[in-house]
């Protein structure tokens, strides 16, 4: 079965709220938005590198080499305050438009 | 994150590119190593889990293409269209080099004759508000743009009610007194208010003051600013310091601004005060007049012809016949030459159009041989947008490129076509000196490097369907897509051909109006005339007997000059104007004071053997024709056709129009000698002995044996030694005189710039058509070869080829011939003698573009007729 794509402009939202709970390099976050979506959102990675070099632009993540424990190098993505306040923004307006979007398709036909 | 924080970053990242590449590389394979061991750890084979983790991954090459936009400058991109464009080009440096070179011809030409234009008909004249300036001419049977007298100038100034102020100026010959004797010096002389009139102000000294030109107050002149650096170093103290000019002293009271010219008087370097005269009957003044505010044209100019009626009717004897004309000033300077520059323009933007043309159909070509190309891009994930922008970038740099060479060349050409202009022509069109690449002419280069990149861009943007891409990478790009070009292409040809035979026609009609012009009957034998023009001074040559002498020793001294066949000495020489007019009568006809004007010239006993003309009838003047001989006169057949119809003028007598005026035989009928300028009509004139109406000016000619240019440093010598303090100058041949006379050189000039685009086009347009044919030879060199393997003779491949290319020819020189008709009439007033449908001039037009195109198309005809079946089969 084919798998729904990601909504659009939703994919900045899923990274910034999955580092929130710990620095992760790009295949962790493809993984670990995977996982908490319990295999139902898949992230490209034709997307997901583009995008972070997006984020790491607007300042909203921070980027650094470390070893993972497997003992390889691995670019780890950090959540910057500046991101933080920006996944807020997005979370409200993404909540806002959910709501909005929940009213019109609860209207009885 | 504000903006200036991310462009900081971007800048950062700028100087990091390699880095960032290794970097998101080094991720990337991380992330496949891991998605490899996951798929290993669930069961997979390492060599499956290794494609299958490549293949979930997908396109490396994307990506990095997609973090990379993502985080670069917006220009860059266009950098690297630009790098690829060059690389492009550098493999296929002719292609490059012909484009580039054709650009740059077509937009030289371009933008060298717009600045031409520009000078002289757009940049405004230097005066205030120039559009209200009109100039009054007096019009009599003659013509219309003839002198006023003095007084009529007081008359038109008092009773006309449209001017704001009327003024007058005459263009003066003088004589200025200098330690080595007279010399010759260009001036003017003009009314008190005539620069307040133009709007001008002396930026050195003082204008002339109202009433300064009244009898009493002392002579003043004013400077041009380049007689002010030549002739005084730029001194301020040239104020208040006193030049002899005519004999009288002119205190000098200003310097005219830098940019001050006034075509009409140049060359002027004094510009002295006029002086009144009483006389109703003497014509040589101009007048320059401002329009009131808010008083048109036709108005004003209904006013002065009303003020003149009105004293031709007080003055019935000085001024009958003496009516009013006015043209705008602009039209008096520019008129002239307006219509052959824009001719000429328009003769420039035809060889830009098909220089254009030309590029675009190369462009096409090359958009063929690279529909593969765009189709592993497109395959490799080039979005059709970036595609579409390759084109874009190139044929905008192409443009750019071009027009920049264009343009430093235009530079060049521009100042080389200034060079070519005589010196005479270049004093009477002061605009000029104005050419350069001032802002608006560059304004003008850079929208037809816009326009010819934008149809460089977009023709093979049309011709590339991106639907076609895909199709392109499995057929190799063949077939169907070659045909379709084919006919875009060949229209291409055919506006090129069309538009060839355009300006060749033109060159052709106005090679074939020059011609006529410089074989017009003179009534003279040109060659072999050497002249100069003498001024004597008037205070030491005051009596006739005076000036008589001196004529007589010049004539003698210089017929024994060796090399010397005859002289002789008119007062006027031939192929200048009709000035120099005198009215007359017949005797013992009824006389009511018509001005029978003609011009009359004073010249010397051998003045027409010298110049060998006809003798009609009756005989040339003799020695006995003296001051003490009976008064004779010599007539050239127009007049005699115009005043004497169907008698023989010679025995009838002549008088000037004064009641006292002795009578004149008419001795001699002569053939018409040119007074006038090449292309005007012959006009009826007289002749009479100099020695009985001597002058101590006059014009000195020779007929020589050998070289008449080598023989002036003789002639002049030979003067000097008569009298060193005579002026003599404007030392010159006959025949330089009639190449150099103002008619001719508009002629030539524009015969000779039309027929450059001319030839430049028919190279332009055969080298079209070679491409077309070439191109569409190596599209068929299959379908050849399957003829020839079937059979088919070497000259049916021939003919095959040579049809197409003779369709395409005469489709281009139908068109061209029907658009060259209406072009030829839009630019009659530049032909002479020769008509814009004239039937040579086209049939030979057409058949040498036939011929051409047809050579051009033999090339590749019979590249395909030695095409050998087996290779052509082979071939793919």
């Amino acid at each position: 079965m084919k798998k729904p794509d990601l909504l659009p402009g939703t994919l900045d939202m899923l990274i910034l709220k999955t580092l929130t709970r710990a620095p992760l390099h790009g295949y962790g976050i493809a993984q670990s938005i995977k996982r908490f979506s319990d295999d139902v959102l898949t992230v490209e990675e034709g997307s997901l590198y583009p995008a972070l070099q997006r984020l790491l632009l607007q300042g909203w993540v921070k980027a650094e080499w470390k070893m993972t424990e497997t003992n390889r190098r691995a670019r780890f993505y950090t959540l910057t305050a500046a991101g933080r306040k920006q996944l807020g923004l997005e979370v409200t307006q993404f909540e806002q438009m959910i709501t909005a979007i929940g009213r019109v398709l609860s209207e009885p036909a | 994150m504000n903006p200036f924080s991310i462009f900081l970053r971007k800048l950062s990242l700028l100087f990091r590119r390699n880095r960032f590449r290794t970097e998101l590389d080094e991720e990337m394979a991380f992330h496949r190593a891991q998605s490899e061991r996951e798929l290993v750890v669930s069961g997979l084979s390492s060599e499956k889990a290794h494609s299958t983790a490549a293949h979930q991954f997908g396109n490396t090459t994307q990506i990095l293409e997609q973090s990379h936009n993502n985080i670069a400058f917006r220009w860059e991109t266009v950098v690297q269209d630009l790098r690829f464009t060059l690389r492009q080009l550098r493999k296929n440096p002719g292609f490059a080099a012909t484009a580039i070179l054709i650009i740059a011809l077509g937009i030289a030409s371009s933008v060298a004759i717009f600045a031409f234009v520009d000078a002289a008909l757009i940049q405004p004249l230097p005066y205030q508000n120039p559009a209200r300036l009109v100039q009054l001419f007096e019009s009599i049977p003659l013509g219309p743009r003839f002198h006023l007298s003095y007084p009529d100038y007081l008359d038109w100034k008092r009773d006309n009610k449209v001017f704001q102020s009327l003024n007058v100026f005459e263009p003066f010959g003088f004589m200025m007194k200098t330690p080595d004797g007279l010399r010759q010096t260009d001036g003017a002389r003009v009314s008190d208010g005539f620069f307040r009139t133009l709007g001008v102000t002396p930026i050195l000294g003082r204008d002339f003051y109202y009433g300064e030109d009244r009898p009493e107050a002392p002579r003043t002149t004013l400077l041009t600013y380049a007689a002010w650096q030549k002739r005084y170093g730029g001194s301020p103290n040239v104020l208040g310091q006193t030049v002899v000019l005519d004999g009288d002293p002119y205190v000098i009271v200003g310097v005219l601004p830098r940019d001050f010219s006034f075509a009409p008087a140049e060359p002027a370097d004094f510009w002295a005060i006029l002086k009144p005269s009483s006389c109703r009957g003497c014509h040589g003044l101009f007048g320059v007049a401002r329009l009131k505010d808010g008083v048109s044209f036709s108005a004003a100019f209904a006013d002065i012809e009303a003020v003149a009626q009105q004293l031709e009717r007080q003055y019935p004897d000085s001024n009958r016949d003496q009516r009013a004309f006015m043209l705008p000033l602009t039209d008096v300077i520019v008129g002239d030459i307006r219509p052959i520059l824009l001719t000429v323009l328009i003769g420039a933007g035809l060889l830009l159009l098909i220089a254009c043309v030309n590029v675009a159909s190369l462009l096409l070509v090359r958009t063929e041989s690279r529909r593969r190309e765009m189709a592993v891009r497109g395959a490799l994930g080039a979005s059709p947008r970036r595609l579409v922008r390759q084109f874009i970038t190139e044929g905008m740099l192409l443009a750019c490129v071009g027009s920049a060479l264009g343009i430093a060349c235009a530079e060049k050409s521009m100042r080389l076509l200034a060079t070519l202009i005589p010196k005479d022509m270049m004093a009477a069109m002061p605009f000029l000196h104005n050419l350069g690449l001032n802002a608006r002419v560059l304004a003008f280069a850079v929208l037809l490097a816009v326009f010819a990149g934008a149809l460089f861009a977009f023709t093979p943007i049309l011709r590339m369907r991106f639907s076609e891409i895909r199709e392109g990478l499995s057929e190799g790009g063949r077939g169907a897509a070659g045909i379709v070009w084919r006919h875009f292409g060949s229209r291409l040809v055919v506006i090129e051909l069309a538009t060839a035979m355009v300006l060749l026609t033109s060159a052709g009609l106005l090679g074939k109006s020059f011609y006529r012009l410089l074989h017009v009957d003179i009534g003279l034998e040109p060659d072999h005339i050497a002249t100069v023009h003498i001024n004597a001074q008037p205070e030491k040559y005051n009596k006739d007997e005076k000036q008589v002498a001196l004529a007589r020793e010049i004539v003698s001294s210089l017929a024994q000059l060796p090399g010397v066949k005859s002289a002789a000495i008119t007062t006027k020489l031939p192929i200048e104007d009709a000035d120099g007019t005198t009215g007359f009568r017949v005797v013992g006809r009824p006389y009511h004071g018509e001005h029978n004007e003609v011009p009359i010239r004073f010249v010397s006993t051998g003045y027409m053997t010298t110049l060998r003309t006809t003798l009609v009838s009756g005989r040339y003047f003799a020695d006995a024709d003296n001051v003490s001989g009976a008064k004779v006169v010599i007539v050239n057949q127009a007049l005699a056709k115009q005043y004497f119809p169907g008698e023989n003028p010679v025995g009838k007598q002549i008088t000037f129009g004064g009641p006292k005026d002795p009578a004149m035989s008419i001795v001699g009928l002569i053939n018409d000698i040119q007074e006038g300028q090449l292309d005007a009509a012959p006009r009826g004139a007289m002749y009479l002995p100099f020695v009985q109406n001597p002058s101590s000016s006059f014009v000195v000619l020779v007929r020589t044996v050998q070289d008449e240019r080598a023989m002036l440093p003789a002639v002049e010598a030979a003067l000097q030694s008569i009298d060193s303090g005579m002026a003599i100058y404007n030392p010159m041949t006959m025949d330089e005189k009639i190449h150099d006379a103002p008619s001719t050189y508009l002629h030539r000039s524009s015969a000779w710039i039309v027929g450059g685009f001319a030839v430049t086009a028919l190279l332009l347009g055969v080298v079209g058509l070679y491409g077309v044919i070439a191109y569409s030879v190596s599209q068929r060199t299959r379908e050849i070869g399957v003829r020839m393997a079937m059979g088919a003779e070497r000259r049916t491949v021939y003919r095959m080829v040579l049809a197409e290319a003779g369709q395409l020819i005469v489709i281009g020189v139908a068109f061209g011939l029907v658009i060259s008709v209406p072009a030829g009439l839009l630019m009659r007033n530049l032909l002479f003698g020769v008509r814009a449908w004239d039937a040579p001039t086209l049939a030979a037009v057409a058949a040498v573009l036939a011929l051409a195109s047809l050579l051009a198309s033999f090339l590749p005809a019979r590249r395909a007729a030695s095409v050998s079946p087996a290779e052509a089969l082979r071939a793919e």
